[in-house]
């Protein structure tokens, strides 16, 4: 007769098989079998949040950073739906999650009981798959699927709803690998093959003005992606731009980087992906904040684009070469049969590019990243040049909210490795970046974590600073505040006739008190020329920091391919807006 | 054009659609169903028609054969987004009008009528494999199997000899041949 567990020790064994050591979470009736269990497994520890949504972009900002799944472990009802936003979040970025939900008793579900919400109904568009648990003895084999669906093929969440009965009930446990034999992304394995090799290489000999366009499928694919990537771009001798998610793949300072591209990206990216005859998509999406119009998106170039999601490859974009592969893998195949073949290509090659380069050097002469700085009054733009110029020695991680600060920061800050930068793109989730803050403190405890903010996404999940104090996780949340939602600001200047509609933040908190409050450090800068200082100030205190930097009200964030238009045509700063036609005005 | 200001691209020129029959093999478990149509309705495709019936007891696998109008794009994304589901096994697809394939839908339909009626309605519904099922003086139930668009026409004209419900199925589909979908 086997050993026989309950269902809450089944999971704690689950997750330490699975390797866990951290779970972000929130108590309640429904979950409290498991919390109870907690105090059995001491090489799991439990980060409490003030909200679960909270937790759930503690769970993401842990993933992003580490490599490592996050776990999320909410109650029933209001605990699993105050967790879809975090888990639509990370569905749409990509990021490994296993949430567990505690649910009413089974025979309770369906009577509309206490805190009882149809979760697995109300997640499943959100979750790659979630499973509702009715019998003990599958929650064993459910919760080891549960990370292989999470971690395997284009990672995502997924969600285990255990009824509170089941978390009593004693059951069997075991652990095998690889319980899941299906297609998980529509392909099992794919080889890589020597035909598709050599097409991918002609392309690349063929082309005269080529451009290499990354994503955060690079970043999934691990550090080795990143790796292999330089690798590729100093071979081919090729110009490069990213996705905002893929920044960090390739060295921001690196002269054969273009800076990010899409909607706010630089003059030289949008014109170089507008005027290429080849565009290279490794592991990018061809997502709208990119494409703009499709029917005018980059038309005169062969695309290749590789994507270990095949639903991804032709969804926005047709392509000419398709390739689904996990990018690590890919790059190393890759690079390999291109050495063997292409012994002196950098300079042979050369004089076919280098009329590309000088093209690309023109546009790179409009500096489209400059902003009129002040002496009087902090711009945001120069707030974070600051805050890049005294962090860039340090190893630092930078997360954001949504909005302007967002895209100043991708513009801005310059990173050098993956998993450095972690923002919510896809959803654009405000309130992602003090959560995630936390998680990636956790996951790099020696490390100097940042939030860039703004002081409007900020206050959406502001409690969670209690739970940076109450783990002693310095991170510093640095908001520039222009006490307006900005880019709803900007918008409505642009767009609509500058009416301000519900986009001023009247009665904002004193930040420094409030960082008092909650038994942090509160800094504020004020001018230019105390910014340095009380940065440097910031980065030495060894406590959570809330910075309050008050900058410009009414910059607005340059450049901006502006609606209607393709990407030859972008909107390089104030002096150059320009009334935006009707039709344009459903584009932005 | 009206004033608009939404924060999205204009739609692009939009592709002629065609009619498919799409064919998808999954895991009977609870949800299965959720998940499939959750899939076509979250990411707007529509269906026509379903069918659905589990045809392998011991394995517990479903058929799912879903009838769909889309442009060839869209048609290729609901395959491969069917693909990545946990508990799809396979999925196949047929456009409307392939000649190596079968449609079949069954129609029941209840009609007011005495026995000279009966006759007459047998009569038209003579090609489409008519199995009266239920018969009694004032009214009779029959069966057919046919074509959608077939059934379509058939119940107009059976609507002036006395039709008063009528319940279909949706298609279900098979290869001819000795071959099956692998």
């Amino acid at each position: 007769m086997p050993k026989l567990f309950t269902g809450a020790e089944i999971v704690f064994k689950a997750l330490e098989d699975q390797k866990v050591d951290y779970i972000f979470g929130y108590p309640g009736g429904a979950v409290l079998p498991i919390y109870d269990e907690l105090k059995n497994h001491k090489s799991i520890k439990h980060i409490l949040a003030r909200h679960e949504q909270g937790a759930g972009h503690a769970a993401e900002g842990y993933a992003r950073s580490s490599g490592k799944p996050g776990i999320l472990l909410v109650t029933s009802g209001p605990g699993a739906t105050n967790a879809v936003t975090a888990l639509t979040d990370a569905y749409m970025d990509s990021v490994p999650l296993v949430c567990i939900s505690g649910q009413v008793p089974t025979h309770l579900i369906g009577t509309d009981a206490f805190q009882e919400c149809d979760t697995t109904g109300i997640t499943r568009p959100c979750t790659k798959h979630n499973w509702l648990v009715k019998d003990v003895n599958d929650l064993a084999r459910v919760l080891h699927l549960a990370f292989e669906v999470a971690t395997t093929g284009r990672p995502g969440p997924v969600l285990v709803d255990i009824p509170k009965d089941i978390q009593f009930k004693k059951g069997k446990y075991s652990f095998s690998k690889s319980t899941l034999k299906k297609k998980l992304n529509g392909r099992a394995t794919h080889k890589i093959s020597n035909n598709e090799l050599d097409k991918f290489i002609d392309l690349l000999k063929k082309s005269s003005k080529p451009i290499f366009y990354t994503g955060g499928g690079v970043i999934n694919s691990g550090p080795q992606a990143s790796e292999y990537l330089r690798e590729l771009v100093s071979l081919t001798g090729f110009p490069i731009t990213s996705t905002l998610q893929g920044l960090g793949a390739y060295p921001g300072d690196d002269p054969q980087f273009l800076g990010m591209l899409g909607m706010h990206g630089t003059f030289e990216a949008n014109n170089a992906m507008h005027d290429c005859d080849l565009m290279i998509n490794i592991g990018a999406r061809f997502d709208d904040r990119i494409t703009g119009k499709v029917d005018e998106f980059s038309p005169g170039s062969k695309k290749i684009h590789v994507d270990i999601d095949p639903s991804s490859i032709g969804k926005n974009i047709k392509v000419d070469l398709a390739i689904v592969s996990d990018v690590s893998e890919f790059l190393k195949s890759l690079i390999k049969r291109f050495k063997e073949k292409n012994k002196n290509f950098l300079s042979s090659n050369k004089q076919k590019t280098s009329k590309w380069w000088s093209t690309i050097e023109k546009w790179r002469e409009k500096k489209s990243l400059n902003f009129i700085n002040s002496n009087k009054i902090i711009k945001p733009q120069h707030a974070v040049q600051r805050l890049y110029e005294l962090t860039k020695d340090k190893d630092t991680f930078v997360t954001t909210e949504v909005g302007q600060h967002q895209m100043w920061a991708a513009q801005h800050y310059k990173f050098n490795k993956p998993n450095r930068w972690m923002t919510s793109g896809g959803l654009g989730t405000m309130g992602y970046g003090l959560p995630a803050a936390i998680g990636v403190q956790i996951a790099n405890p020696d490390k100097l974590v940042v939030d860039i903010a703004g002081e409007a996404s900020v206050l959406m999940t502001m409690q969670e600073m209690s739970t940076a104090v109450q783990y002693k996780l310095p991170i510093k949340i640095f908001i520039l505040n222009n006490e307006y939602m900005g880019m709803v600001r900007q918008w409505q200047e642009l767009l609509h006739e500058k009416n301000y509609s519900e986009s001023y933040t009247a009665a904002l908190p004193d930040f420094v008190k409030l960082a008092e409050s909650y038994g942090c450090v509160g800094m504020r800068a004020k001018t230019p020329d105390e910014l340095d200082e009380k940065i440097k100030e910031m980065v030495n205190i060894d406590r959570p920091v809330i910075f309050d930097c008050l900058v410009d009200k009414a910059e607005n964030c340059f450049p901006m391919i502006p609606s209607g238009k393709p990407h030859n045509q972008m909107i390089l700063g104030p002096e150059e807006e320009e009334e935006i036609s009707d039709e344009g005005k459903i584009l932005v | 054009m009206a004033k608009s200001k939404s924060a999205y691209s204009v739609p692009g020129k939009i592709g002629k659609t065609e009619r498919h029959i799409i064919v998808v093999w999954v895991d009977n478990e609870a949800g299965v169903l959720a998940r499939i149509a959750g899939l076509f309705s979250g990411r707007g495709y529509n269906i026509e028609s379903l069918a659905v019936a589990e045809v392998d007891k011991k394995k517990h696998i479903s058929r799912i054969t879903i009838v769909t109008e889309g442009t060839p794009q869209v048609i290729e994304q609901i395959n491969l987004q069917l693909k990545k589901l946990v508990p799809v096994h396979k999925v196949a697809d047929f456009k409307r009008g392939e000649k190596d394939i079968l449609f079949r839908e069954l129609a029941l339909f209840k009609m007011l009528a005495n026995a000279k009626k009966q006759e007459k309605i047998k009569k038209i519904c003579k090609k489409f494999n008519p199995v009266v099922l239920d018969k009694t003086n004032k009214s009779f139930v029959i069966q057919v199997t046919a074509l959608r668009a077939e059934i379509d026409k058939l119940a107009i004209d059976l609507k002036r000899l006395g039709l008063i419900s009528t319940s279909r199925t949706g298609a279900v589909a098979m290869t001819k041949g000795p071959k099956i979908f692998n």
